[in-house]
């Protein structure tokens, strides 16, 4: 049973019974986040240099691609559910609302797949 | 759309450590999601070969691009460690007063040590 009236139902106005999904995913996703961004940061400083080579030998070793696409996927879902929030509570005109989430979820999808994409091309020589 | 308040007023709320800290977290938040989109484009540079990874790299080098990276590596200490505060409040710890205050100081002085750190084993090294 509802307790919105059928109009505010119709409207989509009031709880989509999915707030708490997307509470629950973020916080998995920060849990995840805490080693996996740690690693990164300490593994990109520990680089001796930002050359193509150098670059290319990292991402070409079987556990920095792993945790590398592990990363970029994680970190773009947990970016993409915090943008959301944020553009839910600060944008309050209705067009620019939808317009604006669209394209940070298009964006991030493409960010995402970009980054798997070139990560497995390196690491499995694709040839560069 | 009738046109109510809506929350949240961030122009009329007193400023208080409880609200810098949060607006914080997501300011740094954001920051973090522009700089991801930028290691997304260097990954496709490195992948696309040796010239194009130069010319990214060209791109975001130069000595006002270090305050970039300052700021991207504070984002970075501060919403980890915010982040990790949030997940110890979820737990139900740390909710106190005087709990929360001292862990928000806590986040605040770690960030900034850790972002001059970083900054020194970047920078401060080589001549």
């Amino acid at each position: 049973m509802s307790l919105s009236n059928p109009l505010r139902q119709v409207l989509g106005a009031g709880p989509a019974r999915s707030g708490v999904h997307h509470w629950w995913v973020q916080r998995l996703t920060a849990l995840a986040l805490v080693p996996l961004s740690i690693w990164f940061a300490v593994s990109i400083l520990a680089l001796p240099g930002f050359d193509h080579v150098t670059v290319t030998a990292w991402m070409g070793q079987a556990w920095t691609a792993l945790l590398l696409v592990l990363f970029v996927l994680i970190a773009a879902w947990h970016s993409k559910l915090g943008l959301q929030v944020i553009v839910e509570d600060y944008v309050h005109a209705a067009g620019a609302k939808t317009l604006l989430l669209v394209l940070s979820a298009f964006i991030h999808v493409l960010a995402a797949a970009a980054a798997v994409f070139a990560v497995l091309k390196v690491a499995c020589g694709g040839g560069a | 759309m009738p046109s109510r308040p809506l929350s949240p007023h961030l122009s009329v709320y007193k400023f208080k450590y409880t609200l810098t800290t949060s607006i914080l977290n997501r300011f740094t938040g954001v920051i973090l999601s522009v700089g991801f989109l930028v290691l997304c484009y260097w990954l496709m540079a490195v992948a696309q070969g040796a010239a194009a990874q130069q010319r990214a790299q060209h791109l975001f080098s130069g000595a006002p691009m270090k305050l970039v990276y300052l700021a991207l590596i504070f984002a970075f200490a501060y919403h980890l460690l915010a982040g990790i505060r949030h997940l110890v409040w979820d737990t139900g710890r740390g909710l106190e007063r005087s709990q929360s205050r001292a862990s928000a100081w806590l986040i605040v002085v770690t960030s900034l040590a850790l972002t001059l750190a970083i900054a020194w084993a970047l920078w401060g090294r080589t001549p």
